[in-house]
């Protein structure tokens, strides 16, 4: 009998009957008094209000009313000076793709919706007309404390009319809360609770620290028998959450949340233990079995269910995350691919059930006639894409990166060769037309065609040759020319470390369907550093490392130094790549 | 003795020049501090407007919690989930029923506790910090809400929960920010120190205006009621006598006269223009339910319907012509009427 803590989105007017328990500052004009009472107060005092009214003039100007007419409206916080701004899934559900957003300059601005999470309740718009738009640091959430002041800037029963934001300040009433999803499957997981006020309208606003940066994104807050005013508890999506799924938002898709793929309960001595697994999932395939003990999960401790749900709602669907696990005293450490809750048909639905949502066209190039005339031209509608056209644009960057670190990579054959770390010998030629690598074990060859997924050569990697194969293409011809490229989004350069860095490197990641197979390609600065590849949906993946040599060692950045293969958890080879070898473009 | 006034005077020459540099912890410290001495209960109720669960206040090493007086604590398995995840079974020990505070004891020892201390230095104005585990948010070992505030008054309580008056009329420490939620009862409210200040008390609402209040029982209330609990001499409040009825007429609605044992509350007529002819009432209608609670007499109407506080929805069932219909009739009106 818990009650569920509901939606911020402010519905249409009236809103005068709530008005009365609104506590609110504006950010602006708390300065003039200082000076006047200077004299009187310590100056640590002073330096103190100085330094809020410092934090909060910040976070106002990278605060976004939105006004979505009849459909309410609700908040926003810029996140890039380009304009990309985050805000709830459900501010914009009923929007539409085109929304009017104000800034506290004043100043309006169209702008267009970009990617949404509907599960965890997030959406991504860009606004349009600057490219110096002021924006939010965003801080790590894992940091937030209890008893931190915090303070929100937003839009509360959509008071802001002259587009400045209303400031409610507060402390951090709790931290990695759980709350269950409310009537819809929007979860807020390992979210912050706050006294501040987060009153309807506050939704998708942000919520900053004292040094007026981002630690959450507002949402939700208990309601109850008041009213739909604030009652002392609002929630927060955590910034570290945000910064998860920024990339996949910017891809303009219709973002997924993971799944393990086994559910997990409290055992009698109070540890967390898998209670039910899938076997076709990722971690059965790497050893997870029933009753085993979840230690860890993508870095951090899993001590509690409610723990073990908040740190999975935090993570994208595909990503690979590290888990920890226990069994009869022995610790097993696996890397485990998170799978998605939702099949793409099922998210698609939840997005058109409220709001009247164009149908996927064909070729998908008209935006609908009704949209504004600054918002025509950037907005695509598609299967599972909230805006494809925000998907080509990143690809289109990705593509530029790439096209800039190619070098001196010739167009021709690649040819390199060296030593696996066994000591053997091996060589590799890749070509537009066919493949072929010399191994101890024999050799393998590959035609360039329509079915890559023939023969994952050489045997026991998975498709080794088919993802190098890709590689090239990708590299040589650009993403486009690969099959069906998508951007997919960012993720964490190493998985493997998350959790020991303070700061998460990503790398922005490419999907690709292409001559019956599937890849993935993990692009740092405009190199690929990792390759996924699936011969079919259900098999285990050839797993391709490339290690580059730092920037500086003359002459080595045309290629890899090493290849690292591995399928299904085991090692296939380590190829050492001699640095002279690619140059020779023919055997 | 001579230290405190020294440091008493200390700190009244700082307080003329300025806010002298502080000995009280970073609130980060002092909330999780206090946190630890504060645990989740739950126990009866799951059922409409009556929660399961509370907050309560360890106050002894050897296991003594402090919490509100409620219906969460009718239940021979009350449990109490300490700040690090484990979990007691509680014992009643007592209640005082003036103030609305019971006493439970848990099998364990070497506990976090409050010191139940007068609390001399509160006033208006005082910072304070209130925990909870409002709306049982906190589960296992996840720490209880920590919500900040200042005391905004001290005034004597006068406030009802329902139609029923609050039976402690003492002073409380009404508090700016919003603390008194569903499960609040029994949070902590420490000042800038951790020190305990009050209890929160149940949901109440001013006789006056019918405002939610936030408000704490003074911690020295708190004292002298665990020792009312302790010596057994915990009086029970004046007795509040039965529930006052409500005359329909009111609202418009004259039921047919109460003759016999247990009239059958049908409408003799309704005033044209009131209420009750407003919302569709009409004469011969039998009433069958008052407020959602099933009515079977016409004494039983005026009764529950009494039952109502004023201002909130009076909604009653009729039966007419074989079928049930929900009638509002809006905020239910200040006064009995003539009974």
């Amino acid at each position: 009998m818990i009650p569920t803590p509901v939606l911020l989105r402010r519905g249409a007017p009236p809103r005068q009957r709530i008005l009365a328990a609104v506590f609110v500052a504006v950010a602006s004009g708390a300065a003039a008094g200082a000076a006047a009472r200077a004299a009187d107060v310590d100056p640590v005092v002073l330096e103190a209000e100085r330094s809020r009214v410092d934090a909060i003039r910040r976070a106002s100007a990278a605060a976004v009313s939105i006004f979505a007419g009849e459909a309410g409206g609700g908040s926003g916080v810029l996140l890039t000076p380009d304009g990309y701004a985050a805000t709830n899934f459900h501010v914009v559900q009923p929007a539409g793709p085109a929304l009017t957003c104000g800034l506290s300059d004043g100043r309006l601005h169209d702008a267009v919706l970009v990617g949404i999470d509907p599960t965890g309740d997030l959406a991504l718009v860009k606004l349009l007309g600057r490219d110096d738009f002021p924006c939010a640091e965003l801080a790590d959430s894992d940091l937030v404390d209890v008893g931190d002041f915090c303070f929100a800037a937003g839009n509360p029963f959509l008071l802001a009319t002259d587009l400045r934001p209303s400031i409610s300040a507060g402390i951090v009433s709790g931290v990695h809360r759980y709350q269950f999803p409310a009537g819809t499957i929007l979860e807020y997981t390992d979210c912050l609770q706050v006294d501040a006020a987060i009153n309807p309208g506050n939704s998708g606003g942000g919520l900053f620290d004292a040094q007026g940066r981002l630690i959450g994104v507002n949402g939700r807050a208990s309601f109850e028998k008041r009213g739909r005013v604030n009652v002392g508890a609002g929630y927060a999506i955590s910034s570290n959450q945000v910064r998860n799924f920024l990339g996949c938002l910017r891809a303009g898709r219709i973002c997924d949340h993971a799944t393990l793929g086994a559910t997990v309960s409290t055992s009698a001595e109070g540890r967390v233990v898998v209670s039910d697994i899938l076997e076709s999932s990722d971690a059965w395939r790497r050893g997870l079995r029933y009753d085993d003990e979840i230690v860890a999960l993508a870095g951090r401790p899993v001590r509690s269910v409610n723990a073990f749900k908040n740190v999975l709602g935090t993570l994208p669907a595909g990503w690979q995350v590290p888990l920890v696990s226990r069994r009869g005293g022995r610790r097993f450490e696996m890397l485990v691919r998170l799978a998605a809750i939702h099949a793409p048909a099922e998210l698609a639905a939840i997005v058109a059930g409220g709001a009247e949502e164009e149908k996927p066209r064909q070729g998908g190039e008209a935006a609908k006639p009704e949209l504004p005339e600054a918002v025509r031209g950037l907005h695509e509608p598609r299967s599972g894409f909230a805006n494809h056209h925000f998907n080509v644009v990143e690809r289109d960057r990705v593509a530029a990166a790439i096209a800039a670190a190619r070098g001196s990579l010739p167009s021709g054959p690649w040819v390199f060769a060296g030593r696996l770390a066994t000591g053997d010998e091996f060589r590799i030629e890749l070509s537009d037309t066919s493949a072929s690598i010399d191994l101890p074990t024999g050799t393998s060859t590959l035609a360039v065609d329509d079915a890559l997924d023939r023969s994952p050569v050489p045997p026991g990697s998975g498709g080794m040759l088919a993802a190098l194969v890709l590689w090239r293409q990708l590299v040589t011809a650009g993403p486009a020319a690969v099959g069906r490229t998508i951007f997919w989004g960012t993720a964490p350069r190493d998985p493997a470390k998350l959790g020991d860095a303070a700061i998460v490197e990503f790398v922005d990641v490419l999907e690709s369907a292409a001559s019956g197979v599937e890849a993935r390609f993990a692009v740092d600065g405009g190199r690929v550093v990792a390759i996924d590849l699936w011969t079919s949906p259900d098999a285990e993946p050839c797993e391709i490392r490339l290690v580059w040599n730092d920037a500086g060692e003359a002459g080595s950045q045309a290629m890899p130094a090493r290849l690292e293969v591995s399928r299904g958890g085991q090692e296939f080879g380590t190829f050492v790549i001699e640095p002279a070898a690619p140059q020779g473009v023919s055997p | 003795m001579i230290r405190s006034l020294v440091v008493t005077a200390l700190v009244a020459v700082a307080g003329l020049v300025a806010v002298a540099a502080d000995e009280v912890a970073p609130p980060q410290v002092t909330a999780a501090a206090a946190a630890r001495k504060v645990v989740k209960i739950h126990g009866a109720g799951g059922v409409r407007g009556l929660e399961s669960y509370q907050s309560g206040m360890i106050v002894s090493p050897d296991g003594r919690i402090v919490t509100a007086m409620s219906t969460v604590l009718d239940s021979d398995e009350i449990d109490c989930v300490l700040d690090d995840g484990r979990r007691f079974r509680g014992t009643l020990v007592g209640v005082d029923p003036r103030r609305e505070i019971a006493l439970l004891t848990i099998d364990a020892t070497d506990l976090p506790a409050f010191m139940l201390e007068p609390a001399g230095r509160v006033a208006t104005g005082t910072r304070i910090m209130a925990l909870s585990n409002l709306f049982a948010v906190a589960a296992g070992d996840e720490r209880v809400s920590v919500q900040r505030g200042v005391v905004a008054a001290i005034v004597p309580l006068a406030a009802r929960r329902g139609a029923a008056e609050a039976p402690y009329t003492g002073d409380v420490y009404v508090l700016d920010s919003t603390t008194n939620n569903p499960g609040s009862p029994g949070g902590a409210v420490v000042d800038s120190h951790g020190r305990l200040v009050g209890m929160l008390g149940k949901e109440l609402r001013t006789t006056a205006g019918g405002i939610w209040l936030n408000y704490a029982l003074p911690v020295d209330e708190i004292a002298l009621g665990c020792e009312a609990i302790m010596s057994g001499t915990a009086a029970e409040p004046a007795a509040a006598g039965p529930l006052e009825s409500l005359d329909l007429r009111l609202v418009g609605i004259v039921l047919v006269p109460d003759l016999i044992d247990r009239t059958p509350p049908f409408v003799e007529s309704i005033v044209p223009d009131s209420p009750a002819a407003r919302a569709g009432l009409r004469a011969d209608d039998l009433v069958v339910a008052v407020g959602g609670v099933s009515v079977a007499s016409r004494a039983a109407v005026q009764k529950a319907a009494g039952g109502i506080a004023p201002g909130d929805p009076l909604r009653l069932s009729v039966i007419r012509d074989g079928t049930v219909i929900d009638c509002d009739v809006g905020p239910r009106p200040r006064g009995r009427g003539t009974p």
